[in-house]
């Protein structure tokens, strides 16, 4: 077992981010030479002002008349995302982590907080999951591996909370979190979860579009 | 639900002999070179990033009308059709291609309102396109749209107006015009006027009395205007919308280099809304110009500007209450939805909002090309915007008596709606309005 948790607490940890960021640079990097080999004109029609703005309307809740007229799922998406993105990276034991492996440190959330995120990201995928199943529009544009995707991030909170707990088969839990975690990382350049890297981007050309060429709104 | 027959057995003999004609191999070359050939990192970021989440469906008058249907949402069309190609590598059937050209140029009118519902931006309308350009490179699309294509091509304009026809109607509508006022001139080929008035192939077709109504405009107004005796004078462009966008750059470059040839200042387009898009937003680009090389303006504007500037005075305003359609192409296309209130309050005593509308407007399910494809398609285009007339029916119960729609596809399309709901709305374009209110010489 230690044999184990060394190893991908080890060369499966740095592979695994190096997959992460350099996966994530070299679709954003492929995106670019795409755009400047076939679609340069994009670059023309790209506005600061303009893609800021459309950016910061739909980072904003309720800002559009589409999350107005979804409240539930604006509440469960803005909590699901920032609980996702906030939760594992001020995570005390991660931090932790960090501070072992780098000397490097920084604020970290109570961990009764922590918790709470941790059980805000779980229900949000299974709000997700239910609606995907129960809304005849998401429905018909559901594949199988819409259904992977939904895991691969439900994974690791889910097996990072019982592994907190410690209620039982606290290692296996700690193995399949770690594992989890990683596949997670590794996921998000190679999958829809890429939409982390590129709805900037669609976001902004949108933007720039309908504020530049168009004078209109896209919220 | 129970549908009428006509919707789902469409007979169309574009797509059927089209279809007839198609080989497996021929379509996955075909789809190939078109997704490798001509798209990018554009539609490699919109596939990849969409979420599948269904946001954009409540976004799309066809999914709204025909209750929520999934095959209508925005993404649904996108899964029945580029998905599908791609995940097969262009392996399809004939029968799919007829399908996906069926739901590229009649189950979506590249509104763009979706556009504005999805969370990441993701443009629907330019993926409709490409399946419509690869249908076109196929052959297999509606019959009667490839047949204003076809007009385009051969007359440059779209409705095979005929080289002798279209100066003879101008000068028709000139000595109509002149019964009211005597010194009136539609000045042809006059090199270094301000402004080149462009119209669609339709006006002179069915509708001179615009053209008509247009000249006693410019003359009240005084400005020095001109139009082309050649061809280069029909702004609007189908080709555009069956995905041939050679020969829509054929058309667009006449249209352009007419306005050089000419020297004149801008370019001022009569109510149409695609045409407008094909000039400002389309044309161009395919030419290789960012903005249009010459200045373009939509009669919204132009109106707006000789309003404000006192150029027209209004006699007496219209009293019936109105109330004003926003045409996608040239409000989520232009931004034109203040001037356009600004133009029908100086115009009108009582101006009743439909909602929704500005940039959030439904559409009127004719653009996009839709009408064009023709009779086959007239009772699913209707079925399919249920949600525009239960939209008008609430601003005539607030009082609504005329709808004003500045946009030919618009115009035409609400009058079917007008008609088959039962609305009882009296549809017209600003410049009828403004040429019954304006102050004319007696
Ligand atoms: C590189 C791999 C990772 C390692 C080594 C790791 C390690 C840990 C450790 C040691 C804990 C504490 C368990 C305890 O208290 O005993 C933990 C908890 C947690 N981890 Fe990770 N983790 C990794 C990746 C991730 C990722 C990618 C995510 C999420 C995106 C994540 C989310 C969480 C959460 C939410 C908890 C806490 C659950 C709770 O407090 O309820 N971890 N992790
Ligand atoms: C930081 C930038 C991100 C933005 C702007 C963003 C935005 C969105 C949006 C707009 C949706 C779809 C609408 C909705 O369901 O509410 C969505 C869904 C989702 N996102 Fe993100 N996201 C981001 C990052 C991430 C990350 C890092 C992950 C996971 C690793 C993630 C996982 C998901 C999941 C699982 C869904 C739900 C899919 C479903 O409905 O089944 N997102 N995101
Ligand atoms: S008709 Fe308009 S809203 Fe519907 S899919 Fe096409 S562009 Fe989107
Ligand atoms: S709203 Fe956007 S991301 Fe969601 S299904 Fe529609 S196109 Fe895809």
């Amino acid at each position: 077992m230690h044999d184990l948790y060394i190893f991908i607490t080890g060369p499966l940890a740095w592979a695994a981010f190096i997959l992460f960021i350099g996966g994530s640079l070299y679709r954003l990097l492929a995106m670019l030479i795409l755009v400047n080999r076939k679609e340069r004109f994009i670059f023309s029609y790209m506005s600061l002002r303009y893609g800021l703005r459309s950016i910061l309307h739909w980072i904003t809740p309720f800002a559009t008349v589409n999350m107005r007229r979804h409240p539930v799922l604006t509440v469960v998406t803005f909590l699901f995302h920032i609980c996702l993105i906030v939760t594992p990276i001020f995570l005390l034991s991660h931090v932790i982590l960090w501070d072992e492996s780098w000397n490097l440190s920084w604020w970290s959330l109570p961990d009764g907080l922590a918790d709470f995120m941790t059980i805000i990201v779980i229900a949000g995928a299974i709000f997700f999951l239910i609606r995907r199943i129960v809304s005849p529009e998401v429905q018909f544009v559901t594949s199988a591996s819409d259904y992977i995707i939904l895991a691969i991030v439900a994974a690791p909170f889910v097996t990072g909370f019982l592994a907190y707990h410690q209620w039982f088969a606290y290692e296996f839990f700690m193995v399949l979190h770690i594992l989890t975690g990683e596949m997670m990382l590794v996921a998000i350049p190679f999958t829809r979860l890429s939409h982390m890297i590129y709805s900037p981007f669609t976001r902004a050309y949108m933007g720039s579009e309908f504020g530049g060429v168009r004078h209109a709104k896209d919220w | 639900m129970g549908e009428p027959a006509e919707i789902n057995e469409i007979k169309d003999k574009g797509l059927e002999i089209g279809a007839e004609r198609l080989t497996e191999d021929k379509i996955e070359k075909t789809i190939n070179s078109v997704l490798k050939g001509e798209t990018g990192a554009r539609l490699k970021a919109y596939v990849d990033t969409c979420i599948h989440c269904g946001l954009c469906s409540e976004a799309c008058h066809y999914y709204l009308s025909r209750d929520n249907d999934p095959h209508f949402s925005p993404v649904g069309k996108v899964k029945q059709t580029i998905w599908e190609m791609l995940k097969k590598k262009g392996k399809v059937s004939p029968e799919f291609i007829k399908k996906a050209s069926e739901i590229a140029s009649t189950e979506c009118n590249l509104c763009r309102r979706c556009a504005m519902y999805c969370p990441f931006g993701i443009d629907i309308a330019y993926m409709m396109l490409i399946v419509r350009r690869i249908c076109h490179m196929l052959g297999v699309t509606p019959l009667y749209i490839q047949d204003t294509a076809h007009s385009h091509s051969v007359t440059m304009n779209q409705m095979w107006v005929k080289g002798d026809e279209w100066p003879d109607t101008l000068q028709w509508q000139e000595e109509e015009a002149q019964a009211e006022i005597p010194t009136l001139r539609i000045p042809l080929e006059k090199e270094g006027a301000d402004v080149m008035y462009s119209v669609i192939g339709p006006e002179p077709k069915f509708q001179a009395q615009l053209i008509y109504q247009a000249a006693v405009i410019m003359n009240v107004a005084g400005i020095d205007w001109t139009m082309p005796a050649s061809s280069g004078w029909d702004n609007s462009d189908m080709a555009m919308y069956t995905g041939d966008n050679e020969i829509m750059g054929r058309v667009k470059r006449a249209h352009f280099e007419t306005a050089a040839r000419l020297k004149v200042k801008k370019i001022v387009m009569g109510e149409c809304g695609h045409a407008f898009r094909s000039v400002y937003d389309v044309g161009n680009r395919w030419l290789g110009w960012r903005i249009p090389p010459v200045e373009v303006v939509h009669a919204i504007e132009f109106y707006h500007d000789i309003l404000k500037e006192g150029r027209i005075k209004i006699s007496k305003k219209f009293e019936t209450p109105v109330t004003l359609h926003d045409p996608c192409n040239i409000v989520r296309g232009r931004g034109l939805h203040e001037m356009s209130r600004y133009v029908t309050r100086e115009m009108c005593e009582e101006l009743i909002e439909m909602h929704p509308n500005r940039e959030h407007n439904y559409c009127c399910c004719a653009g996009g090309g839709v009408i064009n494809c023709g009779p086959p398609y007239k009772n699913k285009r209707i079925m399919s915007n249920r949600v525009k007339a239960e939209q008008l029916f609430a601003a005539k119960a607030k009082g609504a008596k005329v709808l004003i729609a500045p946009c030919h596809n618009c115009h035409s399309g609400l009058e079917d709606i007008n008609h088959h709901y039962g609305l009882g709305l009296e549809i017209k374009f600003l410049m009828d309005i403004l040429y019954e209110v304006m102050d004319k010489p007696e």
